[in-house]
């Protein structure tokens, strides 16, 4: 049997984390395969119903990132971002879901080996932790349950 | 039915080199929707673009995905191309080949993979993107400029003189900067002042230029074309109409030992002063801070011998507020102090100095009218040590890049030093020279040649004081590691340059990026030098990175030209990626309940209340309204919905599900 390779989403902000990730490109920085890039405008905009969904369909790991705090392009969009983590994250642990799959970070326009050192840590953690199904098998049985009537 | 068309660039080979494109096109050619999907080596290129073009009209696609660079390099080409091919430019997305892919994975079948995944997920969204058309604002035509050294005043200049009207900030009492603090400038060691100064009249006398100096920006709001800034003007104590600028209240003023910022602590100036003779404007300004009349309540001498009555003890800080359309930071670098070199004994003996402290004594303004004289006891130096790289290059110290301009003022100083102290002996310790540009090698040259500076390849380990002789420590790597130790009266450090100390809040305040070393982010490190990455807001001179003078004219002439290009439209069209509240047919008109929840995230204060009436004006229900000329497209308002009403613009619940949805089905 092959490795497990984790699948890893990236949910990042168009100003500084999507930008960061391009320098990391500009500046030929290697970082693992395993991660998929979202673009939002802002850190702000990210939906966390989508990381519940991402979950169930079956991600292994996950990372929002965007601007440093009060570097936001958009003023505040970050502070609200991390407002609704804090209380997201609380949410997650109580019903079960291990926080240690996402990896909450700042990653500026400027720092584009950061962003290959975000990727590889999360990648190496979630690889250590094994593929993730427990939310995927709760989410098939509700959807059953549901279906049935 | 959606009519998609794929089109995988190889970017020569910067993308075909790791990715297997050919598969990537093959592949998404089995993708519902899709009607064309083909590769080719240089997608941005004419032939590249009128192929996207001619396949719009012959499968008459309805989406198209560029897969490509990053869409911040590229995006507005191929929309623009779409828009030509006749269809609607929102109605294509790219998918990041380059910057995200084959540039940081190595060749295989996982970075292949990788590319069909991203190219499937702007599939998906481009399936359920809407068209949409520009939103067009008006545009203001006066440029803020903060900053008034040379940059600034270049800047100022040039957009003043293309017809525009230009507010001119300063921090502090005059224009000039770091400029006017200058002897003589490489490599034509012609006088700073007089090149600068009559520059600094002309922006004073200019109509187009409004000048506020002792000025801060406060805040600023507002977008491309449309900005607010509010200006504090901080209180000189001193009436500008009515100060004539005789300068009988410096003279008199009793408080005169003030170690004056112009000449970087060598000589003194008093509470009441003007930083330099030439300064524009020529009026002075009182120091709260060291004035006796603010510390202990008396003294107001000032005020007796003023002859115009232009002392105006209770002056307040002043608010301006202004309409701007475009914004130039040109805030220049500031230089590492004191506590920085323990080794180097700066602060603890007088005699190290930093160059600007050699300026100031060079200068024919300075405190000892251009005599090298030693700060210690007014002494000339017969042996100086210049030490460069002090501090850059120099990881430990937290500085890894190279200051640039420091190997050019170093050979300027031994040369002036030369020139001045005949029979002088001058040594340069440095680590290699960097004299790239116009006439510089050769500059260092002659001093090498014909002035006879001595230069030693080599770091100084430590300099320290024995029988009144600066004993200066080093090595000749050039004579294999000998160590050399040379009894100086004078140790001149090449400083390194780092950013200005508030220039973090500055970029806070304007919404830009800036970099580790607090140095503003350029939008690209080639192609956009002078934008940031914020609409309408350019940088120019050393804020950016450090630079020297003919580098921070030019660049700040190329930022005149953004803002004179910006101004010749009478109309900006801004991207319509913003929110919209939903509505539809009575009697719910909008799924909105009206908890206005959004209003409370919304940065911009760009959320409404919209209220539903019936025929006989009765209230049916109130509503959130996007105000699109404030909205700027952030989406929090988006994600804070209870129940889902407002949607962004090109990010849309609909768009951003199914992307990361096809993502993970096949992933």
């Amino acid at each position: 049997m092959s490795e497990f390779e984790p699948k890893v989403v990236a949910f990042v902000c168009n100003w500084c984390t999507y930008a960061g990730a391009d320098l990391t490109g500009t500046s030929r920085i290697k970082y693992a395969t395993n991660v998929r890039i979202v673009r939002f405008p802002c850190t702000g905009r990210i939906d966390y119903m989508l990381l519940m969904k991402s979950f169930a369909e079956g991600v292994d790991g996950i990372i929002v990132s965007g601007c440093h705090p009060n570097d936001c392009h958009y003023t505040s969009g970050n502070f609200q971002a991390r407002r609704r983590w804090i209380v997201f994250r609380n949410l997650c642990d109580f019903m079960g879901i291990d926080i240690r799959r996402i990896q909450f970070s700042w990653v500026s326009a400027a720092e584009g080996a950061k962003w290959a050192d975000v990727v590889n840590t999360t990648v190496t953690t979630i690889r250590e932790l094994g593929p993730y199904t427990d939310y995927k098998k709760v989410a098939n049985y509700f959807e059953k349950e549901v279906s049935h009537g | 039915m959606s009519r998609i068309g794929v089109f995988v660039c190889h970017c020569g080979e910067n993308i075909s080199a790791t990715v297997n494109c050919q598969k990537v096109a093959e592949t998404a050619s089995g993708y519902e929707g899709v009607v064309h999907s083909v590769d080719y080596k240089y997608m941005c290129s004419d032939p590249g673009q009128t192929l996207i073009k001619q396949a719009i009209k012959d499968k008459n696609l309805t989406g198209v995905v560029v897969a490509a660079c990053s869409p911040r390099m590229h995006e507005p080409t191929f929309r623009k191309a779409c828009n030509e091919g006749g269809l609607n430019p929102f109605m294509c997305e790219m998918a990041n080949l380059r910057e995200h892919c084959s540039w940081v994975h190595d060749k295989g079948d996982l970075t292949t993979e990788k590319a069909i995944d991203v190219v499937r997920t702007q599939v998906e969204k481009v399936k359920r993107n809407q068209p949409l058309t520009d939103i067009k604002v008006p545009v203001t035509k006066t440029a803020l400029v903060i900053g008034g050294g040379i940059a600034g005043i270049q800047t100022s200049l040039d957009i003043a003189n293309c017809g525009h009207k230009v507010i001119l900030i300063e921090k502090d009492p005059s224009i000039g900067g770091h400029m006017s603090q200058l002897s003589e400038t490489f490599p034509t060691l012609d006088c700073s002042q007089c090149i600068l100064t009559p520059r600094m009249v002309e922006v004073a006398q200019h109509p187009n230029i409004t000048l506020y100096t002792y000025a801060e920006l406060e805040s600023l709001d507002g977008f491309i074309g449309n900005f607010t800034a509010k200006i504090r003007k901080k209180a000189k104590s001193i009436d500008e109409k009515l100060c004539t600028g005789c300068g009988l209240c410096t003279t008199k003023c009793p408080t005169k030992k003030i170690p004056s910022e112009f000449n970087e602590g060598l000589g003194f100036r008093p509470a009441v002063y003007v930083p330099f003779p030439q300064a524009v404007p020529n009026i002075p300004v009182i120091d709260r801070i060291n004035c006796t009349y603010y510390i202990k309540g008396k003294c107001k001498v000032c005020e007796k011998v003023c002859p115009t009555k232009a002392i105006v003890f209770d002056q307040e800080d002043e608010i301006i507020e202004v309409a701007v359309g475009a914004i130039v930071v040109a805030t220049g670098f500031g230089i590492k102090q004191p506590d920085f070199f323990p080794e180097y004994g700066y602060g603890k003996y007088p005699d190290v100095i930093t160059g600007m402290q050699f300026e100031r004594l060079a200068s024919a303004s300075g405190p000892t009218f251009g005599e090298i004289k030693r700060p210690s006891d007014g002494q000339v130096p017969k042996k100086i040590v210049f030490i460069a790289c002090a501090g850059s290059r120099d990881e430990a110290k937290g500085i890894p890049y190279c200051s640039k301009i420091c190997c050019m003022y170093t050979a300027k100083h031994a040369m002036l030093y030369q020139h001045k102290v005949h029979g002088g002996e001058s040594t340069v310790f440095y680590m290699d020279i960097r004299a790239a540009g116009k006439n510089y090698e050769e500059f260092v040259r002659r001093a090498i040649e014909e002035d006879t500076v001595k230069y030693v390849r080599g770091r100084v380990s430590r300099v320290y004081e024995k029988n009144g002789k600066l004993i200066v420590k080093g090595v000749d790597t050039l004579l294999g590691a000998m160590p050399v130790e040379i009894e100086a009266d004078m140790v001149v450090l090449a400083t390194a340059g780092v950013a200005n100390p508030g220039a973090e809040e500055l970029a806070q305040k304007l919404h830009i990026s800036y970099d580790g070393y607090k140095f503003f982010a350029e939008s690209h490190p080639k192609l956009k030098p002078i934008e940031t990455n914020t609409g309408g807001i350019m940088v120019a001179g050393a804020c950016q990175s450090i630079r020297d003078i003919p580098e921070s004219v030019s660049m700040a002439s190329g930022a005149a030209v953004k803002v004179a290009c910006l101004f010749s439209q009478n109309e900006l069209t801004r991207e319509p990626l913003i929110a919209v509240v939903n509505r539809c047919a009575a009697p719910l008109y909008s799924t909105c309940v009206g908890c206005f929840l959004c209003q409370s995230a919304c940065p911009y204060q760009a959320i409404e209340r919209e209220e539903i009436k019936d025929r006989s004006g009765k209230l049916i229900k109130s509503i959130a309204k996007v105000n699109p000329g404030l909205c700027q497209g952030c989406g929090t308002c988006v994600a804070f919905c209870r129940s889902r009403s407002i949607d962004i613009q090109g990010y849309t619940h609909d768009q951003v599900y199914n992307e990361v949805m096809a993502l993970l089905n096949e992933y």
